[in-house]
């Protein structure tokens, strides 16, 4: 009864979202209040479906019933609680449904709190949200859905697969799926604008705030996902330039560069219709990393044609909302007005150039990732695009981009003074210059480290005379520029973490990859692996049990300069519902550095194959993310971009009041 | 215990093929390959695999990273457990011993095994299109941004500017706006 519960509120939620796709649109054409008025609470509805289908997908997975095929195939009753929650979104099926959730709560939110843009215009807006969400809704129906039974009901599940067993599929998938689809709202706000005509400033300061809480959710979902993978894959790589990964990078960097063109176009007018592009492609890049993953075609062209239905329809998918998105910018866009003029030397250009290098960067790892599969279908030719390629192409691009992103927040609006801005860098090049000579002094070759730490150190306290320079700091009084402190805007500080972050997430980087150690050793117990200034003794092998697995797991003693620290227990589980066994490895933070350790082939005869890494900085990778996140935050709270914004009783106060 | 142990050795050795994969283990982001790792245990590099000469052992590494394991999804050789991998890695290493530089070890590769086991596609013509486009994109990009900001502020030339205090007062009127 409650998979057919679920199963019958997905079809009511298509059926609303179709209304929902036309009426509203009929209305903003007609000028007619009523038919407008439909989206609203067609939008609302539609979100209390989706969500009551959900709830009851998750009811079946929690009460492990498998007589629901999806249950059966990803569950097991043995399961700790919080897993058999999480696999709801562990599969194909269940993740489609969470994306289709998120995007419905993303649309009942612009109903019910974007209450001060025009009647027209949101309605606009949610018809376009409308049609995206009866889409897929249709797609997860015909194609994918999870709410099918089958009979006999068998006793077991097939169980999880074991890697996903672990806390990061509760966070991580959720996280994505917000950044992605929280791209959707731009998207829908861009092909509104077209629709109408009409964009003007005030598009980017409606559009700002869903567009930054993609972003914030997007960036702290990769960081989120590249630990995961860090610690669980046991080799101590956090990157791996997998299309997998690609496909959440592309429009994490065309929504970044989305960012920055719609601050050019909210305060200076210009970049207009190159942001309505932006916010076509980054939705763009959004569904097409979805697809990507979900499709198969990345395992290989032919499971593309494995399930015929599914990939056509996802081929339809991609190209009636791409096809039909550009189509449409090239036919309206002529007719939007151009705004504001600047030099190229100012804070617009230099917004420019940033979208131009990161809009860059995602072409060479868009075509880094693609051109191989289109070789293949067009030639049968196999070629292999890895990291080494983006490496050499997509290192250089972004390099160059942080060596701008000190400037571009001290340059004026309209014509910047750029030998003015870089004596005011002044003491961020000699930060720079000292961390590079020092790194070069202590760590030596290879030389990518030393100026690696420079630029980091550059873009760090760049930054930070980003807010000195605003607040007149050394210049004004102390409590001059503590008073100006407080009252800057909070996106000005948010921008200065943002960039903060960035610097130190490339700090971490640098670190790990230039100056990390690793032995890889076969020790019998009682032998001492050194690596810097720790040693690590093997000393016993053991057995554990844990809820639905069975370990076997080696206990090795840390010391640093012979004095214990601590121990650490890598090990291998095994998950006898499917048969198959994972390597957990054992993780030990000294500051923001990391001892790792993971455990390879054990002998019959007690000795243990083992990786032991030391990590220098490894941890300042996500903390970046993390930095970045509430960076975003501190921009999201800014009071000048409250207006329709979700906070209810605040964002009608901050409306009324003028605006700074 | 011993018993333990080596079910644990047969249950971890790695699959022959990507066919093995349960399907819906093909989740996102990471877990393409986070499904592979399921089969395979963490240690790539064998210490037996390990060659006495610091500066070629170096090398073999260097090298090994830049090279596919041909039955796995995008790891190298350096990263994958599988048995392919390893002969791979004691076949670069057997070739650096007995004296070919890097680039000897990475052409009789590709004359076995074809430009597939390369994870840098060669920079030649066939490949141009991958090359290419960052290049083309950037230059192209970057004339476009120069063109279109310069013809836009020819085009307004014409237009007297804004006096100091026509532009206070327009940023007062423009602050005002809710």
């Amino acid at each position: 009864m409650i998979a057919e519960v679920g199963h019958y509120a997905l079809v009511l939620a298509l059926a609303l979202a179709l209304i929902q796709s036309v009426v509203p649109l009929i209305g903003a054409r007609a000028r007619d209040g009523t038919l407008m008025a439909v989206a609203e609470p067609a939008a609302l509805a539609q979100f209390g479906f989706v969500a009551l289908s959900f709830v009851m997908l998750v009811s079946c997975y929690v009460a492990s019933d498998f007589s629901v095929r999806n249950v059966f195939e990803n569950s097991h009753s043995a399961m700790p609680l919080i897993y058999k929650f999480t696999s709801t979104w562990g599969n194909h099926e269940g993740s489609m449904l969470l994306w289709v959730l998120i995007l419905s709560l993303f649309g009942a939110l612009v109903a019910a709190f974007a209450n001060n843009i025009p009647r027209s215009l949101k309605a606009t807006v949610l018809a376009v949200q409308a049609w995206i969400a009866a889409t897929f809704d249709l797609f997860i129906l015909v194609t994918s859905n999870p709410f099918l039974r089958f009979a006999p009901a068998p006793l077991e599940g097939r169980d999880l697969n074991p890697i996903l067993q672990d806390l990061g599929l509760a966070i991580h998938p959720p996280l994505l799926y917000l950044g992605y689809v929280g791209f959707s709202i731009s998207f829908s706000f861009a092909v509104a604008a077209l629709i109408e005509g009409r964009i003007d400033a005030a598009w980017a300061r409606w559009v700002r705030p869903w567009l930054l809480t993609a972003w914030m959710c997007l960036t702290v979902g990769i960081a989120m996902g590249s630990y995961w993978a860090y610690y669980e894959l046991g080799w101590g790589g956090w990157w791996f330039w997998d299309p997998v990964e690609n496909a959440s990078l592309m429009p994490w960097l065309v929504g970044t560069a989305l960012l920055h063109s719609a601050v050019v176009m909210e305060k200076r007018e210009a970049l207009k219709i190159w942001t309505i592009l932006l916010s076509i492609l980054t939705f763009s890049l959004s569904l097409i990393g979805t697809f990507l993953v979900r499709s198969g075609v990345l395992t290989s062209v032919h499971a593309f044609a494995s399930d015929p239905l599914r990939g056509i329809f996802i081929l339809a998918i991609l190209v009636l909302f791409i096809g039909g998105g550009l189509t449409l910018f090239a036919w309206r866009a002529p007719l939007l007005r151009q705004g504001g003029l600047f030099a190229p030397v100012s804070r617009e250009g230099a917004l420019v150039l940033n979208n131009l290098l990161l809009t860059t960067a995602c072409a060479s790892v868009f075509v880094g990732t693609l051109y191989p599969l289109v070789l293949e279908a067009i030639t049968g030719e196999k070629i292999s695009v890895g990291a080494p390629f983006f490496n050499a192409t997509f290192g250089p691009l972004f390099a160059a981009l942080l060596v701008v992103v000190p400037f571009g927040p001290l340059l004026a609006w309209k014509r910047g003074d750029l030998l003015g801005v870089a004596q005011r860098l002044s003491g961020s090049f000699l930060v720079a210059l000292i961390g590079l000579a020092a790194a070069f002094v202590l760590e030596g070759k290879p030389l990518l480290g030393p100026f690696g730490v420079g630029l980091a150190l550059f873009v760090i306290t760049g930054a930070i005379t980003d807010i000195c320079e605003r607040i007149g700091l050394l210049r004004a009084p102390l409590a001059t520029a503590m008073r100006r402190a407080a009252g800057l805007p909070r996106s000005a500080w948010g921008t200065a973490f943002a960039h903060l972050g960035l610097g130190i997430t490339l700090l971490g980087i640098v670190g790990e990859t230039q100056w990390g150690a690793e032995r890889i050793v076969s020790v019998k117990p009682g032998d001492k692996v050194a690596i810097r200034n720790y040693d690590v003794t093997f000393d016993r092998t053991f057995n554990r049990t844990g809820p639905n697995y069975t370990e076997l797991a080696s206990a090795f003693t840390v010391r640093r300069h012979g004095e214990v620290i601590g121990t650490m227990e890598p090990s291998k589980r095994n998950f006898a519902a499917r048969g198959t066994a994972t390597s957990e490895s054992a993780l030990m933070a000294r500051g923001v550095s990391q001892l790792y350790l993971s455990l390879g082939e054990i002998n019959p005869d007690g000795s243990a194959v083992i990786r032991l890494y030391y990590k220098p900085l490894v941890l300042l990778i996500w903390l970046g993310g993390v930095v970045m996140f509430f960076g975003g935050g501190l921009s999201l709270s800014d009071r000048r971009l409250r207006v329709g914004v979700p906070r209810p009783a605040r964002a009608k106060a901050a409306a009324l009041a003028p605006a700074e | 215990m011993r018993n333990r142990i080596e079910r644990a050795r047969v249950v971890s050795s790695p699959p022959r093929a990507l066919s093995n994969l349960p399907p819906q283990a093909a989740w996102c982001f990471v877990l393409v390959w986070l499904a592979l790792m399921v089969v395979q245990s963490a240690v790539a590099v064998q210490p037996d695999e390990i060659l006495k000469d610091p500066a070629l052992e170096s090398r073999a590494r260097a090298l090994s990273r830049e090279l596919r394991c041909m039955v796995c999804q995008n790891q190298s050789i350096d990263d994958s457990d599988a048995p392919l991998a390893r002969d791979l890695r004691l076949l670069v290493r057997e070739r650096l011993t007995s004296g070919d530089s890097d680039s000897q070890v990475v052409d009789f590769l590709v004359a076995r095994y074809g430009e597939f086991v390369l994870l840098k596609p060669r920079f030649a013509w066939h490949n141009a299109v991958l090359w290419f486009t960052p290049v083309v994109a950037l230059v192209a990009g970057a004339v476009a941004m120069l063109v279109a900001i310069k013809r836009r502020r020819v085009a307004s030339a014409g237009a007297a500017p804004l006096s100091p205090d026509e532009e206070q007062r327009l940023a007062e009127v423009i602050d005002q706006a809710p």
